[in-house]
């Protein structure tokens, strides 16, 4: 049996629990000086002075690092720009002030704290000029382009149609901001002209290339490594200025330099969600047709860089449906600039457009899950494709079956257990599989170790153990004969990880340079005289458990044999994989189906989440176990979002007024209930040979919308603003 | 956070002496004041540690029959004291609702007691206008974010909330905070200690400088069949009370001869509402009684921009901890 699949324990998991795994600021480098930021304090305006006199005066500072003389960069700073990787940055090279919590110094000292006690002492004084902070009032641009589709989109024509059932409903998710476990962290260390970064970040090749950019130095004088992430959620995949101002610092200083952000400097400089205002407009006949959706968003981005939450790309696919529009409009503010946090668009989009389905259903007096079946498109809706595949019925019939879905009440408010209101709700689940190109290398020692090295990441998620399997799988050999390794430029490149594309991008990858190994290997036995394998046809070669044989033939010999008679060195392949016209030929996403149960205390409003179940079709899973996890990981964050999440803007400063983990909620273990997910049997031949995707996003998808039809199941109470705190079910 | 001295006490009046130097501050569990230390709030020159004191943690029973909890027990030893969880379980599950496990191991009561609100312009000090850190700059939340600010006692220096659970249920069972200077020892009672804010919110509580607390007392047992703590929250745990309640009702052959209701975050300091008494008085406990009383309690209440809903929550969350505490005995864990 393969161990493709099986649910095998992370092969990383002693070295966390033992903290023997280097997370970026556990890492140390002789000499080191510690960096700490110094942030704006107004969203709009100009640094008139700086006063770091008493900052460097305070004991074992050794820079403070201002506009005033931080060294010039290439292009004002601006080289690297090349979103989504190379975002917009702020690296002391003029005075300006565009967002609270901007960097606008870095003070280095010889300790930490001695770093962040001058870091209070600087002196900012700045000329404050009217910022806009007001989403409502604030006029709207094209973004052109979304993901790389047209912004706005439409097919069919929407007219007014009155005779048949419509709902008209505006919905609105509030700036979130990602708060991984482990903050940004970076180490800058330079020998002569050649940088070492230690940075937590989803895409290593993306700030080496990035940070060369930025300072202005080759490529390959830049190394970036990151073993491990301790969450990364999307505010990871793009460098940041904390990266390059602690590289600045370090060649300024001569002296390896470590940086982190600390929790409230997570609430502006690294990216957020954006808020959302989405207007959602369905037609449909009695039997439940759709006949037209609109979809129209408005997100909020910052002055200084357009990124667009892509809410409506969803609505082009999800269901049958003539006629439809969408389209993305951004509101620019004096704030951080947005980024992508766990399924950019499609968290947000389920969420208004799984609500506004939800209150057709009960318009046209149907149930939900019927109305969204007697829309289940053949192929996809906007381009016609077929499908890799779907698998949104079984999603249903399976989930609606381990839910106990046929015992709901059709009307709110039919079901009570005292003072508690008890509500179901359901929502459809997607996002898109992606893939991008991916290299690795495979290596076998003499002895007979295996190592892979590739340079993807492993935020928390699995890589490292999905490719020690899929390398496994490849060599015949079992797992623990294999050393999989990733987190450094110098390995062979992958994407970022995002946009749940590692396990589609990197698997194939993987396994290639393993198969690739294997043959050689099967070159050299068949070459080798002496080898038991002399002779054969290569496909008659077997290698399994780190021997070499032929099928015809009972004789075998160990591989660490043979590779001593081939010289003694190591046997190394590399392999490469990327995607070929399938995305031409199908529409490719994953699906799935959420039931949430909530109780609500009638009196008090307070929510509570018994249960979650959820189905979902994503291909061929890696790991049953990791898989799991990041499904629940998803769903978890799902009920955060919809009940809790909210970074709360001050609109006279542009400041967070809630940037700690006291104030900013996310859910506690007591806030989690039940948790059953599943997965479909699915089998998707197109999106690469191991018919494998990722599916680090489509977790959330879907879960807020379940969760706000629920409370609507339980109260009667509509809630069109997340998160659905408890005052929005009391007045 | 800035550079400060520290030093060891090994006794009261040892801790006293150190706190007499300026710029001096005890530190005990140190839950609120690190954090406070770190976002550059307090700024102490000299820290005083009194965790060592001998004896300061006990709880035991005086020979009046009061409970005396000393200053220095921790929230979690307190809440699992068998003397505490059969005499007094209100105070019990006031304690186990608040924070998390791990502030509970480390906090103390005494700086339970005196913890800071927790209104985000108090902790960030990029904010210019607050008059509890900065007296007379102003106060940034009465026309910012102030969803979970004040709507009883407020003034217009100060719209903050006092954070405790334990407070609240120690108002309620009419505890008296026992203090210490060098020049003698007094005692408070802990709803004329805290103070509402007024013109002078920099200024928590009656305690004087150079003064410490050494013991918190609970007189009588009476409410010990009938009491709850109801805690109503944004999530299911370690989050602040939006609106809590301590109920505690004396009924004798089902009529109720007293009661206590006590409301925390709703007011600068536990608020208490003595109409309680004397509405509940001679009548069976029921939801009509109780609705009169979740009335009174907010007679005068004055709602802001974004806190009306306490008004609202604050009497359905009366009505249910007087219930709660009326059908009690199921408390008594």
């Amino acid at each position: 049996m393969s161990v493709v699949g099986q649910p095998i324990d992370r092969v990383d998991g002693a070295r966390k629990l033992t903290g023997t795994a280097l997370y970026t600021h556990d890492v140390n480098i002789a000499n080191q000086a510690h960096g700490v930021l110094v942030l704006s304090t107004v969203p709009n305006g100009r640094i008139i002075s700086i006063d770091s006199g008493a900052a460097e005066h305070s004991p074992g500072v050794l820079l403070v690092l201002t506009f005033l003389n931080a060294p010039r960069l290439p292009q004002g700073g601006r080289a690297g720009v090349n979103p989504p990787a190379g975002r917009v940055l702020s690296v002391l090279q003029d005075n300006e002030v565009h967002y609270n919590r901007e960097p606008v110094a870095v003070v280095v000292a010889e300790t930490w704290e001695q770093a962040s006690t001058a870091a209070g002492l600087v002196e900012v004084r700045y000329q404050e000029l009217p910022a806009q902070l007001d989403f409502a009032q604030t006029a709207a641009h094209s973004p052109g382009k979304v993901n790389g589709e047209d912004a706005d989109s439409s097919r069919g024509s929407i007219g007014g149609d009155s005779m048949n059932t419509q709902v008209i409903e505006t919905y609105e998710t509030p700036t979130e901001h990602h708060n991984p476990l482990e903050p940004h962290a970076t180490l800058a260390h330079w020998v002569g002209d050649h940088v070492t970064l230690y940075d937590s970040t989803q895409y290593i090749s993306g700030t080496q290339e990035t940070l060369a950019k930025v300072l202005g130095v080759p490529k390959d004088h830049v190394r970036v490594i990151c073993p491990f992430v301790g969450g990364g959620f999307g505010c990871k995949g793009s460098m940041w200025s904390h990266v390059a101002l602690t590289a600045m610092a370090a060649r300024h200083l001569g002296r390896p330099v470590k940086l982190a952000l600390q929790r409230p400097q997570m609430f502006g400089p690294v990216g957020c969600r954006p808020r959302t205002l989405q207007k959602l407009k369905i037609t449909a006949r009695e039997n439940g047709e759709f006949l037209a959706i609109q979809h129209d968003v408005i997100s909020h981005t910052s002055v200084i860089e357009d990124f667009t939450e892509a809410a409506a790309l969803q609505t082009r696919i999800m269901y049958s449906c003539p006629n439809l529009k969408t389209t993305h409009r951004l509101v620019p503010l004096n704030v951080g600039t947005p980024t992508f946090q766990r399924a950019p668009g499609h968290a947000t989009g389920t969420f208004a457009f799984e609500s506004a389905i939800d209150e057709l259903a009960y318009a046209l007096r149907m149930d939900p899950i019927q109305l969204r079946l007697h829309n289940e498109p053949e192929v996809d809706p906007e381009n016609e494709l077929p499908w890799s595949s779907r698998s949104l019925r079984q999603c249903y019939e399976s989930g609606a079956a381990a839910f106990g879905w046929s015992r709901r009440s059709a009307e709110p408010n039919g079901m009570h257990d005292g003072h508690i209101a008890v509500g179901w709700g359901v929502a459809s689940a997607t996002y898109p599989a992606n893939r991008s190109a991916a290299k690795a290398r495979a290596r076998m020692a003499p002895d007979g170790r295996i190592t892979v090295q590739c340079g993807t990441q492993d935020l928390g998620t699995g890589t490292y153990t999905v490719m020690t399997q899929v390398a496994a799988d490849a060599l015949g050999c079992p797992p623990e004969r294999v050393v999989f390794e990733l987190g450094d430029s110098g390995f062979p490149a992958a994407p970022v990880s995002g946009g749940s594309q590692s396990v589609a991008s990197v698997a194939p990858a993987v396994r290639a340079a393993a198969l690739a190994l294997r043959d050689k290997l099967i070159g050299l036995g068949v070459a080798d005289e002496s080898s038991p394998v002399h002779g054969a046809s290569p496909a008659d070669v077997v290698i399994e458990n780190g021997f070499i044989g032929a099928r015809s033939s009972s004789r075998r010999e160990p591989l660490s044999s043979l590779i001593a008679r081939a010289g003694g060195g190591d046997i190394v392949a590399e392999g490469s994989a990327q995607p070929g016209p399938e995305k031409k030929r199908y529409s490719m996403h994953s699906f799935g189906a959420v039931f949430v149960e909530v109780n609500v205390d009638r009196d008090l409003g307070q929510i509570r989440v018994p249960r979650v179940v959820a189905r979902y079709g994503i291909g061929r899973l890696l790991n049953a176990k990791t898989g799991r996890s990041q499904l629940i990981g998803g769903i978890v964050w799902g009920i955060g979002m919809a009940l809790m999440e909210e970074s709360v803007l001050d609109e006279r400063t542009g400041r967070i007024v809630n940037a700690n983990f006291a104030d900013y909620h996310v859910p506690t273990n007591a806030d989690i209930g039940e948790i059953d997910v599943g997965v479909v049997a699915e089998d998707d031949p197109h999106i690469n040979p191991l018919g494998a995707r990722g599916i680090g996003e489509i977790g959330i998808t879907g879960v807020a919308a379940a969760l706000a039809n629920a409370v609507y199941h339980a109260t009667g109470v509509r809630v069109r603003e997340l998160p659905i705190t408890l005052d929005k079910l009391i007045l | 956070m800035h550079n400060f001295s520290y030093a060891r006490a090994a006794d009261i009046d040892g801790a006293l002496r150190l706190v007499a130097q300026p710029g001096a501050q005890f530190i005990a569990g140190g839950t609120n004041l690190l954090d406070l230390m770190k976002g550059g709030i307090a700024i102490p020159e000299r820290l005083v540690d009194i965790t060592q004191i001998a004896g300061l943690a006990q709880i035991h029973q005086l020979p009046a029959g009061a409970i005396r909890i000393g200053a220095l027990a921790s929230n979690s030893d307190t809440a699992k004291h068998s003397l505490i969880r059969e005499r007094h379980p209100l105070l019990a599950q006031a304690i186990e609702s608040g924070a998390s496990a791990q502030l509970r191991n480390m906090a103390t009561v005494g700086g339970n007691i005196l913890q800071r609100t927790r209104c985000g312009y108090f902790y960030d000090t990029a904010f210019d206008e607050c008059n509890k850190r900065n007296p007379g700059s102003g106060c940034a939340a009465i026309r910012g974010y102030n969803r979970n600010h004040a709507v009883l006692g407020a003034s217009e220096s100060c719209i903050a909330t006092h954070p405790s659970d334990m407070c609240v249920a120690l108002v309620a069972l009419d505890a008296v905070v026992q203090l210490r200077t060098a020049r003698g020892a007094r005692a408070v009672p802990l709803a004329d200690f805290q103070r509402l804010p007024g013109d002078a919110p920099q200024t928590d509580s009656l305690l004087a400088p150079g003064e410490i607390i050494t013991a918190v007392d609970l007189p009588s047992d009476r409410w010990l069949k009938h009491s709850a703590y109801l805690k109503v929250r944004d999530r299911a745990s370690y989050a602040f009370a939006l609106v809590s309640v301590a109920a505690a009702i004396d009924i004798q052959d089902e009529v109720m001869q007293d009661a206590r209701v006590v409301l925390g975050g709703v007011a600068h300091k536990p608020w208490q509402v003595p109409e309680a008494a004397s509405l509940l008085r001679g009548r069976r406990a029921d939801t009509n009684a109780f609705r009169e009383v979740a009335e009174a309690a907010f007679q005068g209440a004055a709602p802001r921009k974004h806190n009306a809903f306490k008004i609202e929550l604050g009497k359905r969350a009366v009505i249910r901890g007087l219930s709660l505490a009326a059908s009690a005995g199921a408390n008594l864990t």
